[in-house]
């Protein structure tokens, strides 16, 4: 790079700023109530309550909010290194030795690289390993090496894991110690840095493998897991204004699923929505519609889903809105499903 | 007996050195002949199940038997009726096709009734063909994917240490399994958090399921490869008793007190015992005719009756 200066043409018109993918970028609203690190606090109140959890990562300690447990518990917390087969195959082994480890890394580098460890040396012999996914769906501009847009389709088939799509702060605080005391493996899709609080305004707790209405409507109902209820709340005030009544069932277990609540809400003559922050193929809308038909329920339910294909870099909003995730996307779409 | 001690002239630590390990090592006979009679029952079973399935890993079994006699007659801190002991020393099984060598050995242990070895692969059998952690007593996991073994060390190594346990951790490994980039993320893994409570041991047999190893993915130089890695480095014969003794005593008294993890490179003969197996081709999964599985036991316990009376 050159470092002589130049004096600045005083006839080169003003660039247009330009939206950039930043590697960890907030999907907070300008303005919107946030929680620094929710899930590294949470590990640590956790930890001090239960004094067999202990917390690893690959390298992505500052990444996925594990410093903060790092911090506060050195000796309980262990490196491994840019190595997630190595991570996750520790992660059994410790809890062989009757400890609860927390490990984290990003979804991608968990569901696709480390699958055969976390799946034989965890899931198998149904151990207390606590997989911690950050960038899980789409959460960052960096494309497909980050863009965890499969995860929950990979890990869905492999049995005895609980697969959790947290929402905001709260869903992951009243998560954290649920998953360290639950038997057997968890997946947890991270949320970190400031993280959204949007569930304190309902009447709602997290509750491991259940889905609650977080508000009812007479002429749509949507079905969301992770970020994408913080955006089915946006998006149902919206259509207030357009006189259109919608009820938000928030499904923060993926798996084992709460087919009870959500058939019950879906059973009805109001529109049925998916919402999730992941592919197409193999989550919330297949999970919801598997369960459907198991039980003989034959209706049409609409998705709001990532596409089926490696997604494009560039700055979160922009892809948000391309891909359909985008509160006014999901307005749209419900005024179009209706006519 | 041929020990070959470690050269690495780098410190392990940043205080503290390994001193010269030019020991030589005092193995008692009697440890040697303990041991050797518990290797020889060790093949005799391996011979008994591979005739009831007609086919299994006896090559492999045959091979690592000395390896295994060594570990649970010598080395292995373990309560027979009681698998689960927490303070048990830890022997994981990483290449689960070897597990026929290993039920062998738990029947020597004490840990599996010799009597069940017959229902070896077996429909409802607790020794299934490839050892599984949720099947078998002492069976600390469930290998067979290779590479996964020695991950999971760590991990006990880094938890009993934690919990102030001074139990050892284990592993048996295969050279074919040294292809899999996992077995060195925990190579450095273990060298990194400085488990000197963790003890590799790797079965080199020079032979994996495409054919010998130098033709499938050359592993070698092995010994310069663990070095490297930070590990204290022995190679010696895995089918001299001696040897594996010696090796294991270096471990303990050059490695494991300054945090260091080990590793024994244990070359080993498939088939070893039998002169009818050991002169066969050598094949990952060999092949005994129903005639042969006599022929076979009447050679091994001639060898080792000879070996004994010498």
């Amino acid at each position: 790079m050159s470092t002589t200066t130049e004096a600045p043409s005083t006839t080169t018109a003003v660039k247009p700023k330009l939206k950039t993918s930043a590697m960890i970028a907030s999907f907070a609203d300008p303005g919107q109530k946030t929680a620094s690190a929710p899930f590294g606090h949470a590990l640590v109140k956790a930890a001090q309550e239960n004094d067999r959890i202990v917390g690893l990562t690959a390298d992505l300690g500052k990444y996925t909010d594990m410093h903060i447990f790092a911090k506060a518990f050195p000796e309980r917390f262990f490196q491994m290194g840019m190595a997630e087969q190595l991570l996750f195959g520790a992660a059994a082994g410790l809890a062989e030795t009757g400890l609860v480890p927390f490990a984290s890394t990003y979804s991608v580098f968990a569901a696709r690289r480390a699958y055969d460890f976390l799946c034989l040396d965890a899931a198998e012999p149904n151990l207390n390993v606590n997989i911690v996914g950050g960038l899980p769906g789409l959460t960052t501009g960096y494309g497909p090496s980050h863009q965890a847009t499969e995860d929950m389709a990979i890990f869905r088939g492999m049995p005895n894991l609980t697969i959790v799509d947290p929402c905001d702060s709260v869903d992951i605080e009243q998560a954290v110690p649920q998953l360290a005391a639950s038997e057997g493996p968890t997946y947890l899709r991270l949320l970190r840095g400031n993280v959204p609080t949007v569930l304190d305004e309902y009447d709602y707790t997290f509750e491991l493998g259940k889905a609650k209405v977080l508000r009812g409507g007479n002429d749509v109902v949507f079905i969301s897991s992770g970020l994408m209820t913080m955006r089915a709340l946006q998006a149902a005030k919206a259509l207030e204004a357009h006189n259109v009544d919608v009820a938000v069932v928030h499904a923060p277990t993926i798996k084992p699923f709460d087919a009870g609540t959500v058939l019950a809400e879906i059973n009805t003559d109001r529109l049925a929505v998916t919402l999730e922050n992941h592919s197409v193929v193999g989550g919330l809308f297949e999970t919801v519609a598997s369960s459907m038909v198991a039980a003989g329920l034959g209706k049409r339910v609409v998705p709001v889903a990532l596409p089926d294909q490696f997604l494009d870099a560039g700055a979160l909003p922009t892809l948000h809105d391309r891909y359909g995730l985008a509160m006014d996307r999901i307005v749209a779409k419900v005024l179009a499903e209706l006519g | 007996m041929t020990v070959t001690h470690e050269t690495n002239t780098e410190p392990a630590m940043p205080t503290q050195t390994i001193q010269d390990p030019a020991v030589e090592s005092h193995v008692g006979q009697d440890r040697i002949e303990k041991v050797t009679a518990a290797a020889y029952r060790i093949r005799h079973h391996a011979l008994n199940m591979g005739e009831v399935q007609g086919q299994g890993y006896v090559g492999q079994a045959l091979g690592a038997a000395d390896m295994l006699a060594t570990v649970y007659g010598d080395q292995l801190r373990f309560k027979a009726g009681d698998p689960h002991w927490e303070a048990r020393d830890r022997f994981l099984l990483s290449t689960g096709h070897y597990a026929i060598g290993h039920y062998a050995a738990l029947a020597e242990a004490g840990i599996v009734p010799v009597a069940e070895l017959e229902t070896y692969g077996s429909d409802d059998s607790r020794l299934p063909m490839s050892g599984m952690s949720t099947y078998t007593p002492g069976m600390e996991i469930s290998g067979g994917s290779l590479g996964h073994g020695l991950t999971i060390a760590v991990g006990m190594a880094l938890g009993l240490r934690y919990q102030g346990s001074d139990a050892r951790v284990f592993n048996f490994l295969s050279d074919g399994e040294l292809d899999e980039g996992s077995t060195w993320e925990a190579a450095m893994g273990a060298h990194h958090h400085q488990l000197g409570n963790l003890t590799a041991m790797v079965d080199i047999n020079a032979l994996q399921a495409d054919g010998k190893t130098d033709t499938v993915l050359r592993t070698e130089p092995v010994t310069e490869k663990w070095e490297s890695f930070g590990w204290y480095t022995q190679r010696v014969d895995g089918n001299d008793v001696g040897a594996l003794l010696a090796a294991f005593d270096n471990a303990a008294a050059q490695a494991a007190a300054v945090g260091r993890p080990s590793v024994i490179l244990c070359d080993t003969k498939v088939g070893r015992g039998v002169p009818l197996l050991e002169n066969r081709d050598k094949a990952h999964f060999m092949r005994i005719e129903e005639h042969e599985w006599q022929t076979c036991r009447e050679q091994l316990t001639a060898g080792y009756e000879g070996k004994a009376s010498a």
